[in-house]
């Protein structure tokens, strides 16, 4: 065993980053989920993102452009489920796998011809003195923008939610669509607004793995990503700094495993394997003791004649 | 009266047809762990695949499921596709061994072919490469190559397939370099790339300049890219878009021959139960290219073992050779049989570290 091999600076740095896709997804995903909607859909738009976005980094040689292409592809593909669940009246659960399920698919098709490929890469923020210092350093100032995005979203959505207007609003369709309607305010255009932005987080999501975090283009690289996003809303009872905690715990044990397993410490690989869903699940249920619950509308479909 | 018969012709003819169509065409099944284009194992797999559909043209049927998860799930395939009418189902990765040899069981008439497995039944013949050669070539490179003596193995399931290979190539580069250290990291899957990426990352982090990967996906040579001044191997696939540096040589798997000549004896009803363990010398498995960032006496050392391997001169698991906890396994000029390589679940003398059970 030799614990010294782990450097515990570059180690919270790459925890962060590991972390990332997940927070970005489940950030969305909260947004969704406050305003009453049920989108199992998010592996789905995060492996759509995941490929345009790389192919929109390649053809034009800007990270930038492709993580907009990311969004951009994420909220257009999330229309699909729009259509079906807001327009058609569709299960939601049901339409949320189909919208994973086909996202694989188109994802795989998509990026054939961008498999084996490197991408541009994006660079690190790079600031004069700050980047430089000897441990805030590299944790606090040496990322790629893209990272600091993803925490400013997180305060962004929780003072939206917990200030706003507009965040009121959201909440209100989400915990009782009939009221919210029989106020004036419109169900379905707040709804289809709230999965466009979930659509956009994950595809941003998927990008950062495609771009950032691995970098590369292969099929199915998401590997189950979307779906722990989705049981961290959960067991984040829709809060966005729980999120952000459970993403970071999630991301963090993942590497800490890995750096053990490297280390060569004598706790059986299983227990070290399993560790990050057991630890973020613990977590998580000892956090969410209090009394907030799911939105009561979640899951529920809306249709004004009713 | 009169539509009956017709009706009746009609069936008669349409089931000629397709018994017909059925006899002309010989139906061969696929079931892959990864998709097509991970770049490595199941991409190898599926050219060989495609080199079958080449060889016999019109006179075969391929079919292929992909990402099909190791376990139940698997079974479920593999009996859709004999009730479809396969004559051949290749079941490429070791998880699929039991659903195999069960779904076996229920199709007497089916041939199946389990890769890298040890069960097998009159109906069911396994094939395999020798990669643990493969792994001696690289772990002569690695040794030789390593600046900082610390050598990353990012190994997928602790089964005796992925031991030899760790065996082997800590062998090998013990032997050109005493001091060498392997740290190896177990990520419990064949393919999931940010996984991999980061298992490579960690191992980097803790100081090894040489990566050595028994997954699927070409993760780890990105990863390796980034960080510079680490070299990787191509992991069943050549993964050359990666050279010269990171991926400095590769291991090869070539299914495509084994795959046409199988299909060639269920047409001929030469098909017989086999165990087909083939290395370097029968073509199964190959070094890729080893780049010019190896020095020209690294290259040369490797290729050398390369080709005492291949014409049988030297066996890679050659004593004397102690297991981990300090007992002798091989002595002085013995080598290893199949039946204890087959079943490796032991690491050899000098490696930390245990294996998961």
């Amino acid at each position: 065993m030799d614990l010294s091999a782990i450097n515990p600076v570059l180690l919270i740095a790459s925890l962060m980053v590991a972390a990332t896709p997940i927070l970005l997804a489940a950030i969305g995903e909260l947004v969704v989920e406050k305003s009453g909607v049920l989108n199992l859909g998010v592996e789905g738009m995060m492996i759509i993102g995941a490929v345009s976005g790389f192919a929109i980094a390649v053809e034009t040689g800007s990270p930038w452009l492709g993580f907009l292409a990311s969004a951009a592809a994420g909220a257009v593909f999330s229309l699909l489920f729009v259509l079906l669940t807001q327009v058609a009246q569709a299960n939601q659960v049901a339409s949320g796998l189909a919208l994973t399920l086909s996202g694989l698919g188109l994802s795989a098709l998509l990026g054939q011809s961008y498999v084996g490929i490197r991408p541009p890469q994006m660079g690190k923020l790079d600031i004069p003195l700050l980047s430089d210092l000897p441990v805030v350093g590299p944790i606090l100032f040496g990322h790629d923008p893209i990272l600091y995005l993803g925490i400013a979203l997180t305060a962004g959505v929780w003072a939206l939610l917990k200030y706003s207007r507009a965040g009121l609003v959201l909440r209100a369709v989400g915990e009782n669509h009939d009221a919210a309607h029989a106020l004036g305010y419109k169900v379905v255009r707040i709804r289809i607004l709230a999965i466009m932005f979930g659509g956009a987080c994950a595809g941003l999501g998927g990008a950062y793995i495609s771009l950032i975090r691995v970098p590369q283009w292969t099929e199915g690289m998401t590997a189950g990503v979307g779906w722990i996003a989705l049981a961290l809303v959960v067991f984040a009872s829709w809060k966005p700094w729980r999120a952000l905690l459970g993403g970071y715990l999630f991301g963090g044990v993942t590497v800490v495993q890995l750096n053990l397993q490297a280390a060569g410490v004598a706790i059986p690989v299983e227990y070290l394997a399993m560790s990050p869903y057991v630890i973020t699940i613990v977590v998580l249920v000892i956090l969410s003791a209090d009394k907030s619950s799911a939105p009561a509308a979640l899951g529920r479909n809306f249709h004004a004649s009713r | 009266m009169k539509l009956t018969k017709l009706l009746t012709s009609a069936a008669m003819a349409l089931g000629l047809a397709t018994s017909a169509f059925a006899a002309d065409k010989t139906k061969v099944g696929f079931v892959f762990v990864g998709p097509v284009g991970d770049g490595g194992w199941t991409y190898e797999h599926n050219q060989g695949r495609l080199a079958v559909e080449e060889a016999f043209g019109d006179k075969v049927e391929t079919v292929y499921v992909e990402n099909v998860a190791e376990g139940p799930d698997s079974e479920r395939v593999m009996t859709q596709m004999a009730l479809e009418g396969a004559d051949l189902i290749f079941t490429t990765s070791f998880g699929y061994m039991d659903p195999t040899i069960n779904v076996a069981k229920k199709f007497p008439n089916v041939r199946f072919e389990h890769a890298t497995g040890y069960k097998t039944a009159p109906n069911v013949s396994t094939y395999s490469a020798r990669f643990y050669e493969g792994r001696a070539v690289q772990g002569t490179i690695a040794g030789h190559m390593t600046e900082s003596n610390i050598v990353g193995y990012i190994g997928s399931f602790p089964i005796p397939e992925v031991v030899r290979g760790i065996n082997s190539a800590y062998i090998h580069a013990k032997k050109v370099n005493p001091d060498v250290q392997f740290k190896i990291v177990w990520a419990f899957t064949w393919f999931d790339p940010a996984k991999e990426a980061d298992a490579a990352k960690v191992l980097i982090e803790q100081g090894a300049d040489v990566i050595l990967q028994h997954t699927d996906s070409t993760a780890p040579q990105a990863a390796a890219q980034a960080a510079g001044n680490v070299i990787t191997f191509g992991q069943a696939s050549d993964m050359s878009e990666y050279g010269p540096t990171p991926r400095v040589s590769s291991i090869i798997d070539d299914w495509a021959p084994y795959y046409v000549a199988r299909t060639q004896a269920v047409m001929d009803g030469s098909w017989e139960s086999a165990m087909t363990w083939d290395g370097i010398g029968a073509g199964m498995v190959g070094i890729g290219e080893i780049s010019d960032a190896v020095p020209a006496d690294v290259k040369e050392a490797a290729l050398a073992m390369k080709a005492s391997l291949a014409d049988g001169s030297y066996h890679a698991f050659t004593g004397p050779v102690n297991k981990q906890d300090g007992s002798a396994w091989l002595a002085d000029g013995e080598t290893a049989d199949d039946g204890t390589l087959a079943g490796m679940n032991f690491f050899v003398e000098g490696i930390e570290g245990d294996i998961p059970q």
